[in-house]
């Protein structure tokens, strides 16, 4: 008996262990396959076809740079959103709201998160477009503008819950230490708390921008979608096209195997890559933020 | 710096400030509680046995949107058997076998970045190993194994954490009365942390259901007059349905479209509400 | 008298570097108590730890000499471990109910090791209650959740739980820590009792326990073995300066 049990343990662990395992698997498999279906893309148009400033695959006007540019003035707009909102209401329900006010607060935010993009990307066009085309005077209410207040949406739930989670693990001694100067509550916030986390709130942003880079249905079906090369600040208010659009909208219909296909996951291949530095930056400012927190403790 | 601390004002800026913020969180709230009532409300009145129950007709003009709400029922459900028991095993390693090394480092890093991933690039991995590569064309299998990989980090991270939160004594105290580490686990630690990682679960299973761009090349159908037959078939879904709805079809009853944001909304809400139950009740039992 | 377990030479150093345990030697008694006793820090659990392998747990970076029990070195890599946690039980500083029943508690172990019959489940249920003293106290709510017991009844049913192994040896690390003179009246004449049939080591929470108790007792300064030996002379007769000390509660 005890060794058939020694061998159901055996073989236990090492599934366990396996599965562990099989997250670096997955990271590893999918930037294989992104690879393998995106980089034959670079040989069959040159370079500089792909940073030409043309989306057009139909006539072999390939150049992504519309698409980046696209993707950067949405993720810029949101940033400008979920920045003060994501963190404003971090602070409040970490610092000032009542006991009562954070239990409802905590799950609303966290039911944000949890909507559909598609949800968003419906009301988008049912109500925000058509307000904003009016409230705006703009000939289409499809607009960047439109895509960077629905993801900025999206991406603050990110934002407020690892900004709390960082204010949360400012310890208790530190404020205390401030009322006792006599700082008030909101000096505190601001001279003690907010930068004492300074690199959680920084973590927050970047997993909140990183969220929104990603995001695809939403900012599909609300900004339009014209591949043009956006060139300042302007283009907020008229039609563009993201990198995760063009994908999600244009992969359905390709040949596979085509040019067309292959630089389609090229573009995928960019994202991957993009996700992959701000996560691994993110993560690794809280790894050193927790370093200098232990070393400040013991 | 203490001229700064006592000057007068600084309680008329705290109450400024205390009241900004007030703001930037009821400018947060407002469009969360709105779009949900906003669409119950709208959406109330498409509802009916046969919107419910029946198959779309007249080019989805009109009908129901069964085969969508059974589609999302099968693609979570396909889901859950890929990514809940590989998820769970995952979080049993790290918190209960890993060692504090560089392997276990790179597999914290690689979650970190599973859950970082765009879902489309998901769609396009997808498409690129389930569907091309290992032939399992569009269809049920291919969608659920690509929402199960983007389900993972976290199920992973969130059973982590409820394990974690099993005291350590109990650990100690089983295996000196003889118990392995696996049956210390399975008979002690996973029943105390069965709630938490039950929250972990239906949240990863919330996200699935309500994703679109990671089915969309891998198991999404436009259209289908029946119900899919085999895993290998492919399914319409509700996300998907209203993204067709709402874009792709012209001359939509906004009505029906109204409807169909509504049942995936009470779909993803009765996960989202049970998990926070779930949750919650644990809490408050808990004897530790 | 003959010596149940013999210790040779045992060095641990965990991996933070700290040196928990230097060179001790020393045998141990069968159906006897022996206190191992000191200031915070000596290696008293540390020493427990080694002895069930316990310390497989946590991580050790180096360790070196060797554990006899009965004969064998229970250090050798090929130890069964789960056997040898059968057979030398460990009671803690603080009552770990694990969270279910009591019953549920005290069957734990024999059902791991594949005990199914109900009679002799029943059978060591009562008779392992009654040798640790709490048989009066509940038998009549076996089947409540060990965590609604007092204090002292949870650390006598955790007793309980390792007696219903039968063991042959029995650890006690601080077993009466946490509780009141009365509680830690009954547990001290459960172990009067129980050194008839078992090998006894303990970690008393104070010097007074540990005079009361012992029959062999063992002074653990920083991880050395200061003096051992026969427990009334020790307390009253130490030969050592640094046990003088401490048992005068000349300490730091
Ligand atoms: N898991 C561990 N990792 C690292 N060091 C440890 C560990 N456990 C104990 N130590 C260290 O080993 C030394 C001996 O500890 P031990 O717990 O054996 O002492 P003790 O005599 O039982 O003390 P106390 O009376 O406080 O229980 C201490 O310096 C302690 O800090
Ligand atoms: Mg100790």
């Amino acid at each position: 008996m005890e060794k058939s049990l020694s061998w159901r343990e055996f073989i236990i662990t090492r599934l366990i262990q396996a599965s562990g395992y099989s997250a670096i698997l997955f990271v590893g498999l999918i930037f294989f396959f992104l690879l393998r279906e995106g980089l034959p893309a670079l040989s069959e148009v040159d370079a500089s076809s792909l940073l030409n400033i043309r989306w057009y695959p139909l006539e072999s006007h390939v150049g992504i740079l519309p698409l980046i540019s696209g993707s950067l003035v949405v993720t810029l707009g949101a940033a400008l959103i979920a920045v003060p909102f994501g963190i404003g209401t971090a602070v409040y329900i970490s610092e000032i709201a009542p006991r009562w006010m954070r239990e409802i607060l905590k799950p609303l935010v966290e039911l944000l998160g949890g909507l559909p993009s598609v949800v968003l990307g419906f009301l988008g066009i049912l109500v925000l477009a058509p307000f904003l085309r009016v409230f705006l005077n703009l000939p289409t209410g499809l607009t960047a503008l439109t895509g960077s207040l629905l993801l900025g949406g999206i991406a603050v739930p990110t934002v407020v819950s690892v900004a709390e989670d960082a204010l949360d693990s400012v310890p208790r001694a530190y404020r205390e230490g401030a009322w006792a100067l006599g700082a008030t509550k909101w000096q505190t916030i601001w001279r003690v708390t907010l930068p004492a986390a300074k690199s959680g709130v920084l973590t927050a942003v970047m997993l909140g921008v990183g969220r929104a880079i990603g995001e695809t249905m939403t900012v599909m079906m609300v900004t339009g979608n014209a591949p043009v090369l956006a060139t300042g600040l302007g283009s907020l208010f008229s039609p563009v096209r993201t990198m995760t659009a063009t994908i999600a909208a244009e992969m359905g219909e390709v040949a596979n195997g085509s040019t067309h296909y292959h630089v389609l996951f090229f573009i995928g291949m960019v994202l991957f890559i993009i996700s992959l530095v701000v996560n691994i930056i993110a993560s690794s400012v809280v790894f050193r933020a927790k370093k200098r927190a232990e070393r400040i403790l013991s | 710096m203490m001229t700064k601390f006592l000057s007068r004002n600084r309680h008329t800026v705290q109450r400024l400030g205390f009241i900004a913020i007030t703001m930037v969180v009821i400018v947060t709230i407002i469009p969360i509680i709105g779009t949900i009532v906003f669409i119950l409300v709208k959406g109330g009145s498409a509802i009916s046995l046969e919107f419910l129950s029946g198959f779309p007709h007249d080019g989805m003009r009109a009908g129901g949107i069964l085969p969508a709400i059974i589609g999302t029922l099968y693609l979570t459900l396909g889901t859950a058997v890929f990514s809940v028991p590989l998820g769970i095993a995952a979080a049993i390693y790290l918190s209960e076998y890993a060692k504090d090394n560089q392997v276990t480092r790179l597999i914290r890093l690689a979650i970190i970045n599973l859950a970082g991933i765009p879902s489309v690039v998901y769609g396009l991995f997808g498409l690129g190993l389930f569907v091309l590569f290992l032939k399992f064309g569009t269809s049920i299998l291919a969608a659920s194994l690509t929402l199960s990989i983007m389900t993972l980090p976290v199920i992973i991270s969130t059973a982590e954490e409820a394990l974690r939160a099993v005291p350590q004594s109990f650990r100690t105290v089983s295996i000196s009365l003889g118990a392995t580490r696996w049956q210390t686990i399975s008979r002690i630690i996973l029943k105390e942390a069965l709630p938490g990682i039950l929250t972990g679960v239906i949240l990863g299973l919330e996200r699935a259901a309500g994703e679109t761009a990671p089915i969309l090349f891998t198991g999404a159908a436009f259209f289908l007059p029946r119900l899919p037959h085999s895993v290998f078939d492919a399914t319409m879904a509700l996300p998907y349905h209203l993204f067709v709805i709402s874009t792709q079809v012209p001359e939509m009853p906004i009505q029906i479209q109204y409807g169909t944001a509504l049942v995936l909304l009470v779909f993803v809400l009765t996960m989202n509400v049970i998990a926070t139950v779930i949750r919650s009740r644990a809490r408050a039992r808990r004897q530790w | 008298m003959v010596d149940k377990i013999i210790i040779e030479n045992l060095s641990l150093q965990y991996s933070d570097g700290t040196e928990s345990l230097r060179n001790v030697s020393m045998g141990i008694r069968q159906n006897a108590v022996t206190v191992l006793f000191g200031p915070a820090g000596g290696g008293k659990s540390t020493l427990l730890r080694c002895l069930n392998r316990l310390n497989d747990l946590t991580e050790v970076k180096a360790s070196s000499g060797r554990i006899l029990i009965d004969g064998e070195n229970i250090l050798d890599p090929k130890t069964d471990v789960i056997a040898l946690r059968r057979k030398v039980g460990m009671v803690f500083a603080r009552p770990v109910p694990l969270p279910m029943s009591i019953r549920e508690n005290i069957i734990y172990g024999l059902e791991l090791a594949g005990e199914k019959r109900k009679s002799k489940l029943d059978e060591a249920v009562e008779r392992s209650l009654k040798l640790s003293a709490v048989w009066d106290e509940v038998k009549d709510r076996l089947n409540d959740p060990a965590v609604a017991l007092s204090g002292g009844q949870q650390q006598r049913v955790c007793l309980a739980r390792v007696l219903a192994l039968q063991p042959e040896i029995i650890l006690l690390d601080e077993p009466t820590s946490g509780l009141d003179p009365i509680s830690t009246g009954k547990v001290e004449g459960a172990l009067l009792e129980l050194k008839k049939e078992f090998t006894v080591i303990l970690v008393p929470h104070s010097v007074q326990q540990a005079a009361r108790t012992a029959d062999h007792a063992a002074f653990f300064l920083t991880g050395e073995l200061i003096e051992y030996g026969d427990g009334k002379t020790l307390f009253t007769n130490p030969k050592q300066k640094k046990t003088e000390d401490y048992i005068m509660g000349r300490f730091g």
